[in-house]
């Protein structure tokens, strides 16, 4: 008889197993793959041969299909393998989960068997902690070991790797423990399981976990029963869970057809390549081509002067990035001294140290360093630490180091590991900024990540991709979507050439399709100057110019252009009659240490994670902070922040006694924001008692996760389960929750709709909470705009509390009175703000969103950061009044998002107020008022700033656009007194 | 936009309402409005004679019926087929990278044809449909213009809709042809539904297909030649041919299709979903078009009932729907009687199996319609659902996700999958969910 084969192909290893004839296992195998799938399983399969000639053979896995089919093999889905094989090894399972290299999966097998896999935006598992490894600069294996000393956790987002990137990457440069770190990642991948592929169903009973990162590592296993709080015996990690799946594929074997070993392995062989993926063009159609581009190329270069022979002044610049440090001296004459460029392994402090102490034992008292300026990510704290003279905005940094190449810039791009940061430029100030939204972000560091998944070096990859023959096109959304790209085209058979080409190309598409948003290559202007390290790739350059079909400078110092632009900063700036820059000295070099402490500040309730670093000299540095308090100072008293009022009001809004007929609850998120006095003067003036749900945090989000069905609706509504549950254990008679087709009229646009999740979310709510019922939800179909119906569908509602129409209609009437003067409070303090503002020539910003964006666990502080810069912060519905009537582009029908068009169109009027716009990710509307808030700005010279807000609780990248902005208003200014 | 905007403004602020005021970035002061829109080509009587309209591929079904109605009043029209990467590209040049899929496909096809040198750009027009509903897709008509003005600024877009916007921007519209086009959809769905449930069976292949030609071209005749109304005669017609095509008696799993109006149906949006369904051996149940119809009349009549709006109009909708799902009923009554076909969702039915499940308030875009869909499907024996859905689409989040644990608690043997479409989510992992799911269908089959 034949032993039975399975054989699957993941989107990293490759699982073969045999089975015998009595139903054991006799051999089982994982191996990496490489992207080469059918010499990996052809070799493993040469391994064995000993245990015998005949057999029946089943494929399975995410890349296993392509294989399967060619090679003429039965295929099984993977679930299904998986499915299988529960049921004849372990009968007694209720949920198992599996995290393969790309893949969740969650499968219920006993209340209803339901098996679910991850879904497109979920992102990889396996691949986003090999990803998380590489940016800790270890091995998954010693991430592991780390993670089981980690002493706290931090927040890190996570639906996918390029967020959890950026809220990694500031703990990196703050000085936050590694193990700390590994720990925080591995509890982000628990997170994600049970948020995005439970999505209501709780997993309880026993579990069994499945594939290889969760055989691995005990890290991850620790992560996964103490959240889901289980015991030794309820989580079961079988001996086989890496290679489960092919054992299920063995047994689904059992009805294939029965044939040699050799069959198999020769029809594998011979099988062809897929042809379906789609390929472009190649980079360069011949050597002859290549050569002329590289001698272009060639010409934009910055004179060098050797260090060692000169005597006289110098400049040093600093750029601390998010990946990579970079330094620069130059000389009164902007010739190059010295330079260096690495990888800042996580610690960039230690790193400018070091190589501070290298330079200074080559300038001895020859070289002067008269000014030095620093700029990037850490600008904060190495200015801080080694008391620098200059600090300056990346986005400055590379302006003025791009000027140089070409005073007639009018764009500029610059691709690092981790941002992309395009500027307009006119009359030699930024005009408009770009940086990637964190949906599209990571792009440098992802090519190096996939160089090193295939086993090789950046340099090396990068070259293989110069002359593909047939460079795949693999899309150009996020990291995680062309993760599954890569995927298909591997299975498809495309070459690691014509991967690197494509993957080369998928970032310049990226960047002028997504982050520009350009719609032809004119947009771009005629000077364009590539920067940032990942133009120093050579496949990157050259699809950039394809692409938009012109010829652009790449200085060769396109990796170290920050620093160069913070050295020409320091050098225009330091003053005639200083000598010598106040940086640290030699002398105070040689004993320079710090220690670093992560405190949680208690100033307020936001409870934010302070990190306070230590230097030896007795001076503090803290970060983390989002307002004063946080960094000790005693913060104003009046703050000209309406963000803060609006929300400190709408607490203290509803009573604390009174309510003999019982208690409502409200949620207090979504509409709740706007409506919260209607709602509140209603229930009062009936006789109930208000209570509110608790503050919004990430702890309530997680309390309602298990609800939420819908992973990739915007945050506020993921955080309204949190709220319902909350309420729910204060034990409130019932919950209120209108369902609202139509806002307020406010009679400035077509119609006055809410948004579809804004409208509707009480049905979502009810639909998935199993503690929800018509008693204790109470959710009326209402009009606000028509009294009569309101009263009646009231009436019904609440039918159980015999209330009387009268009343209803009196309250209700009383309610929108309430309202009326909220509106009017919210706008008197307004004027108050603008007025202070006046007073003290402060510049103001209309922080424009919607009603809930005053929820500081949504807009994360991003007020207090605005205050904190010096500014004063008024929101849309404080002044779109003001603002004109507009007419626009578009149907204008929703009543918060007419609100917005016309507080741009206000703002345009002001000189000295200025709109940012907050965006809810996920939120489908905005993709079309964020546009036309755009234009109503650009159409006057206004500049437009957008902030995409999630959960992610990291304002490192906002305060770069923030700053950006002002230096641009600032740069407006004074081109206007000229 | 303008007149839409002035013949919509009934609720509008009083300074708003009177005549042509242009100030904002042409600006003054003093009216106070602000005009910031764009000016754009529009469709006039006189290029009725002198432009192709182009009409993106969305019910490969219906398209062929719709299009001759068109051109009978005089239209030059032309369906589009092109496909492949380079119209998603097109699309995500032009589009805004959160805006939904199916405007992303419908623009990358328009831009993607008129850079193809077919048609002239000066004598070429885009025909969209618009529900203004409180759904984004009610914008498609100002993004499409958005995205022709970088590269065809003279390319006017014409509107199909049924709600008042656009007024002189869309195709002329008279009774006899409002009618030509109802009927269109009827038996557009018929064929359809006959096709679906023929195909997986049929002896001899392309069978079925040809028994579509047989049947669209009768269509087309009773049409041009006034007899289309005649509905009894023309549903027997189909259903009798279709029945002529010998099938096999073997039993397959019924896979329905439900989700959102585009990439339920387009076979760019939902990357050929129903031929892949028939490869994997399934019958595809897809719901008629004249549903989705049906829903958008009735939502006026139930804003009505829920908030006492526009009583006048609702009544005039009241009547239209009698009409419509009168000659429904006598459709679904035929095929039963015919005895060979399971006939379509009863419309009515529809609307009770959505007050199992979620109010009939959720009217934005597909709104309770889907999980209505879902239930009858579920209730009549087609238990594997696919629910389709462009990536982040906002009602989707409440109907179709969000709805579908009510329908599995009705209904327990419901196994429904939702499915994201997006121009990056890769066919693989498309088809890896959907094979999932019939996983568990050939377990119980």
């Amino acid at each position: 008889m034949a032993k039975l084969l399975g054989i699957d192909v993941g989107s990293t290893t490759v699982k073969v197993c045999v089975i015998g004839e009595d139903g054991k296992v006799l051999s089982s195998s994982y191996t990496r793959h490489f992207s080469r799938v059918k010499e990996t399983v052809l070799r493993e399969l040469e391994k064995i041969r000993p245990l015998g000639e005949r057999y029946k053979a089943a494929v399975t896995g995410s890349a296993g299909l392509g294989l399967a089919q060619r090679g003429g093999l039965t295929f099984v889905q993977e679930v299904q393998a998986a499915y299988g094989a529960i049921r004849a090894g372990y009968p007694d399972v209720d949920v198992a989960v599996e995290l393969g290299g790309e893949d969740a999966k969650i499968i219920f097998v006993t209340g209803g068997a339901e098996q679910r896999m991850n879904g497109s935006c979920a992102g990889g598992t396996g691949a986003f902690i090999d990803q998380m490894a590489t940016l800790l600069d270890i091995s998954v294996e010693e991430m592991d070991a780390l993670s089981l000393e980690a002493e706290r956790i931090y927040p890190i987002a996570s639906r996918c790797g390029v967020f959890a990137k950026s809220d990694i990457q500031p703990l990196l440069n703050q000085g936050a423990k590694k193990s700390d770190i590994a720990a925080s990642i591995f509890r982000a991948v628990v997170d994600q399981t049970v948020s995005g592929l439970a999505q209501g169903r709780r997993i309880k009973g026993k579990v069994l976990f499945l594939g290889g990162p969760l055989y691995f590592l005990k890290g991850l296993r620790k992560a996964f029963t103490e959240t889901l709080g289980l015991d030794a015996e309820h989580a079961v990690f079988p001996d086989n869970g890496p290679c489960f799946m092919s054992i299920g594929a063995a047994m689904y074997a059992k009805n294939a057809r029965e044939e040699t070993l050799g069959e198999i392995m020769e029809r594998l062989s011979s099988s062809p390549d897929g042809d379906s993926i789609t390929v472009g063009e190649p980079l360069f159609a011949s050597r002859e081509e290549y050569n002329a581009f590289i001698r272009r190329h060639q010409r934009s270069d910055l004179p060098f002067r050797d260090i060692h022979r000169y005597e006289g002044d110098a400049y040093l610049g600093i750029d601390s990035g998010s990946t990579t440090t970079k330094l620069m001296l130059i000389t009164p004459e902007n010739e190059i001294l010295w330079s260096h460029y690495q990888s800042n392994n996580g610690q960039p402090l230690e790193i400018i140290v070091n190589k501070l102490r290298e330079l200074y034992g080559i300038t001895k008292d020859k070289i002067a360093i008269r000014g030095a300026c620093v700029t990037g990510y850490g600008e904060d704290m190495i200015r801080a630490a080694l008391k620098i003279d200059f600090g300056i905005v990346e986005t400055m940094a590379h302006f003025k180091a791009a000027l140089h190449f070409n005073p007639d810039v009018d764009f500029i791009i610059d691709i690092g590991g981790q941002d992309i940061k395009c500027f307009k430029v006119k009359n030699r100030a930024i005009d408009s900024i770009m940086l990637n939204e964190a949906c599209s972000s990571g792009c440098g560091s992802f090519i190096q990540t996939f160089a090193k998944a295939m086993g090789m070096e950046i340099e090396e990859f990068a070259r293989l991709g110069l002359f593909a023959k047939r460079p795949v096109e693999l899309g150009s959304r996020c990291t995680v979507f062309m993760n599954s790209s890569v995927k298909q085209a591997q299975k498809e058979g495309a070459s690691v050439e014509d991967i690197s080409a494509g993957l080369s190309s998928s970032i310049v598409k990226n960047a002028i399709y997504k982050v520009i948003r350009a719609r032809t290559p004119e947009e771009l202007g005629s000077h364009i100057v590539v920067q940032g390290g990942t133009f120093l790739n050579d496949a990157v350059l050259r699809s950039f110019e394809k692409e938009t079909g012109k010829e652009v400078i790449r200085p060769a110092i396109a990796g170290l252009m920050g620093a160069f632009g913070a050295a020409l900063y320091a050098k225009e700036n330091t003053p005639k009659d200083k000598l010598l820059s106040d940086i640290a000295t030699e002398a105070e070099l040689s004993h320079f240490t710090y220690a670093s402490r992560a405190v949680t500040c208690k100033g307020c309730t936001s409870h934010c994670s302070v990190n306070i670093l230590t230097f030896s000299d007795g001076r503090r540095y803290i970060s983390g902070n989002k307002c004063e308090r946080g960094a000790g100072l005693k913060p104003r008293k009046d703050v000209p922040d309406i963000y803060a009022f609006k929300y400190e009001k709408l607490l203290s809004m509803p009573k604390t006694d009174g309510g003999q007929r019982g208690t409502v609850g409200l949620p207090l998120q979504l509409v709740m924001y706007e409506q919260l006095p209607l709602w509140t003067e209603f229930f009062e003036t009936c006789g109930f008692r208000v209570v509110l749900s608790e503050k919004s945090s990430r702890e309530l989000y997680f309390r309602g996760q298990h609800t939420v069905a819908s992973d990739t609706a915007c945050y506020p509504a993921k955080l309204m389960h949190g709220h319902i549950e909350s309420l729910l254990d204060r034990g409130v008679d019932f919950i209120f929750y209108p369902c609202e087709s139509y806002n307020l009229d406010e009679h400035d646009s077509v119609n006055h709709y809410n948004c579809p999740v804004v409208a509707y979310y009480p049905e979502l709510l009810k639909a998935n909470n199993e503690r929800l019922n018509e008693k204790n939800f109470i959710m009326p179909y209402l009009d606000p705009n028509d009294e009569k119906t309101t009263v009646r569908a009231l009436k019904r509602a609440l039918a159980p509390y015999k209330l009387s129409a009268s009343l209803i209609a009196k309250a209700y009437r009383r309610g929108l009175s309430r309202m009326e003067q909220w509106h009017e409070e919210i706008r008197e303090k307004g004027r108050e703000i603008l007025a202070a503002a006046e007073r003290e020539g402060l510049h103001t910003i209309v922080l424009a969103g919607r009603p809930y964006h005053a929820d500081p666990e949504i807009n994360h502080g991003i007020n207090k950061l605005l205050c904190s810069l010096g500014l004063a912060v008024l929101s849309e519905d404080a002044v779109f009044e003001e603002g004109s009537l507009v007419k626009v582009n578009v149907l204008n029908q929703w009543t918060y998002h007419a609100r917005l068009y016309r507080a741009a169109e206000y703002c345009t009027r002001r000189k000295d107020i200025d709109l940012v716009q907050l965006v809810s990710f996920g939120c489908g509307i905005d993709a079309i008022t964020t546009d036309e808030v755009r234009a109503i700005l650009e159409s006057r010279g206004k500049l437009y700033t957008q902030i995409k807000i999630d959960e992610i609780n990291n304002l490192g990248v906002v305060k770069i656009r923030l700053r950006s902005l002002l230096a641009a208003i600032e740069e407006q200014k004074r081109r206007d007194e000229e | 936009m303008k007149e839409d905007f002035e013949s919509l403004s009934a609720s509008l602020h009083p300074s708003l309402r009177g005549g042509e005021v242009r100030i904002g970035a042409r600006s003054s002061a003093e009216s106070g409005i602000a005009d910031f829109t764009d000016d754009y080509p529009r469709f006039t009587h006189e290029m009725k004679a002198t432009h192709t309209i182009l009409v993106p591929d969305m019910l490969p079904w219906h398209f062929d019926l719709l299009v001759h109605v068109i051109r009978r009043e005089g239209y030059k029209v032309e369906v589009l087929h092109n496909e492949g990467r380079e119209v998603i590209d097109e699309g995500l040049k032009h589009v805004h990278n959160d805006t939904c899929f199916p405007a992303l496909c419908v623009i990358g096809q328009y831009l993607n044809a008129l850079k193809s040198g077919k048609y002239d750009p000066e004598h070429t027009a885009v025909l969209i449909t618009q529900s203004g509903g409180g759904c984004r897709a009610s914008n498609y008509v100002p993004l499409i213009r958005k995205a022709l003005k970088a590269e065809f600024p003279s390319v006017p877009v014409l509107s199909l809709n049924f709600s008042g916007l656009e007024k002189g921007n869309g195709l002329e519209l008279n009774p006899g042809f409002i009618l030509r086009l109802a009927y269109s959809i009827f038996y557009g769905d018929l064929i359809m539904s006959c096709f679906n449930q023929t195909k997986p069976y049929e002896v001899k292949e392309g069978a079925s297909a040809e028994a579509r030609v047989v049947c669209v071209e009768e269509i087309k005749r009773a049409l041009d030649r006034g007899k289309y109304r005649k509905l009894k005669r023309y549903v027997l017609f189909i259903l009798n041919t279709f029945a002529a095509v010998p099938v096999k008696s073997e039993k397959k799993i019924k896979v329905g299709i439900v989700g959102e109006i585009y990439v339920k149906y387009s076979p760019l949006g939902n990357s050929h979903l129903e031929d892949f369904l028939l490869q994997e051996g399934c019958e595809p149940v897809v719901p008629a078009l004249m549903d989705f119809i049906l829903y958008c009349i009735i939502n006026n009549v139930n804003d009505a009932k829920l908030y006492g709006k526009n009583k006048k109009t609702a009544a005039v909708f009241k009547l239209v729907y009698r009409y419509a799902y009168g000659k429904q009923k006598k459709i679904i009554k035929w095929t039963k009687q015919h005895g060979r076909y399971e006939p379509m969702h009863d419309f009515e039915r529809l609307r009770a199996c959505a007050d199992l499940v979620i109010n009939q308030g959720v009217k934005m875009g597909e709104g309770w319609l889907i999980p209505a869909e879902m239930a009858a499907l579920a209730e009549t024996g087609t238990e594997n659902i696919v629910c389709a859905q462009p990536f982040g689409c906002l009602p989707n989040h409440i109907a179709g996700k969000g709805a579908a644990r009510v329908v599995r608690k009705l209904y327990p043997d419901a196994n429904i999958v939702p499915v994201d479409y997006d121009p990056s989510a890769t066919k693989v992992n498309q088809e890896n969910r959907i094979k999932l799911m019939l996983a568990t269908a050939r377990e119980k089959l």
